[in-house]
């Protein structure tokens, strides 16, 4: 098992490669996509399975975590410094989370990865090679589930988990259009589009996420054997 | 965005650099007086100061969660925070801008961290190049006195404790701050720095650096043009 990970460009100051075990699965889609319940579904599986597992996502460093909430809550700091931002608290979980974790062999389960992060700045006008070095550092994950959802799956989901829509999901900071619905499709589609195409980049494995959450889990379960099974 | 974008404003951007103790923050205090007492348009910006990430850089600060990756990313936050809503905007609006510290602090200092100088370099591409940027240059054992003689308690970070270089704070202070030196000098060239001799007396090298701003700089340009 100790096959060891591979970086993006170089691993952080001070982290060898060979001391990693287990794996990184990262879940990745759009905002109401059903990510959070299947990372607590497969999360189930998993330690049913035996494997002792640990759930990462966005904004939940300790070092950054709440100040990046605030600053959401402000809407005053420009894209770049979110951009930082968001990559330092990306980096604390991998330098402290991540990356210890799997030197113990575990599962790390990631709702959501760098990816998210570059789409929404990509959406935002940022340069994709910046990004690119910028997250340069990140582990290359064992296997990106894409859950990909249609337009009409993203609004109906959307709506169900709050009756209204929420600034940032919309895209309204991106002065896309003054009409919230309006803007929540055209930034959604965007975020979409970038979806697509990192994924190729990045080699993601897309999942039709419009089906039930029972169909949908039993597929997931199954490529997760097969990554578990399957030691690259 | 990732271009380094051209100066196609009308400001100046002067920087200072150097070791902690070679006096460059006393240098660009007195010539920020200056420029104020004879009415010009000039701002001055500190490394680390932006109020929105401060909270972060304390609180990581103070209980040693940092990482030579998130303490380098930390720093980047709150510069691009400054950098697009003073820095910037300034230039663009014809401001002679000052700067206690500017990107190569960060890549003096995140190097000897370990971080990857090509990496360090990339993330601050946005940014611009200063049109000049001063180097207080003086031998290591010279800016150690200075410090060490007036503040004998140094912090962790300051010291890089972080790095393990020595239990002994001093001990580390001194590896720490030779090695960031080192890093200094090697950017002179690729950076194209001004040298300023900071073993000179205060006033010599405020002279010095006043007649090289006002040679490189047509300073009438940024008289304000109302009167206060």
């Amino acid at each position: 098992m100790s096959r060891g990970k591979t970086f993006y460009h170089h691993p952080p100051a001070g982290v060898d490669p060979r001391k990693l075990s287990g794996w990184l699965l990262v879940i990745e889609g759009a905002d109401s996509s059903g990510r959070s319940t299947h990372v607590n579904l497969l999360s189930e599986w998993l330690e049913e399975q035996g494997y002792a597992v640990v759930q990462v996502g966005l904004k939940r460093s300790t070092l950054v975590g709440a100040e990046l909430e605030l600053a959401k809550q402000g809407n005053v700091l420009s894209p770049r410094t979110m951009s930082l931002f968001y990559a330092t608290d990306f980096y604390d979980q991998l330098e402290n989370v991540i990356i210890p974790a799997l030197r113990a062999g575990f599962v790390v389960l990631a709702d959501r990865y760098i990816y998210t992060l570059m789409v929404r700045d990509v959406v935002r006008g940022a340069d994709p090679e910046w990004l690119a070095s910028l997250y340069g550092m990140a582990l290359v994950p064992d296997a990106v589930f894409y859950l990909s959802v249609s337009m009409n799956t993203l609004v109906e989901r959307t709506f169900q988990a709050r009756t209204q829509l929420d600034y940032w999901e919309s895209g309204m900071d991106c002065g896309l259009s003054r009409d919230w619905f309006e803007s929540f499709l055209l930034y959604q589609r965007k975020i979409r589009r970038e979806f697509i195409a990192l994924g190729k980049r990045y080699g993601f494995r897309t999942v039709n996420g419009n089906r039930s959450i029972p169909a949908l889990h039993r597929e997931l379960v199954s490529l997760t054997r097969g990554v578990l099974e399957n030691p690259s | 965005m990732n271009e380094r974008p051209k100066p196609d404003y009308p400001g100046k951007l002067v920087a200072v650099e150097g070791l902690d103790g070679s006096g460059k923050s006393t240098q660009i205090y007195l010539l920020h007086q200056w420029l104020k007492a004879r009415g010009y348009r000039v701002f001055f910006s500190e490394w680390n100061s932006s109020v929105l990430v401060k909270e972060a850089t304390r609180k990581g600060k103070k209980r040693q969660l940092l990482t030579p990756t998130t303490f380098s990313l930390i720093h980047a936050t709150d510069f691009a925070d400054r950098y697009e809503r003073q820095i910037l905007p300034l230039l663009r609006g014809g401001h002679i801008v000052l700067c206690d510290r500017y990107m190569f602090t960060s890549f003096a200092r995140d190097a000897v961290r370990g971080c990857d100088p090509g990496w360090l370099r990339r993330m601050y591409g946005f940014a611009t190049r200063p049109d000049i940027t001063f180097f207080f240059r003086l031998p290591l054992e010279t800016a150690l006195g200075r410090i060490l003689e007036g503040r004998p308690k140094l912090k962790y970070f300051e010291a890089g404790m972080d790095l393990g270089l020595s239990p002994d704070p001093t001990e580390s202070f001194k590896i720490f701050q030779g090695r960031v030196l080192d890093q200094y000098i090697a950017m002179v060239d690729e950076f194209n720095f001004t040298e300023v001799d900071a073993t000179q007396p205060v006033h010599a090298q405020q002279r010095a650096i006043r007649k090289i701003l006002q040679e490189r700089v047509d300073l009438a340009f940024f008289h304000k043009r109302y009167a206060q």
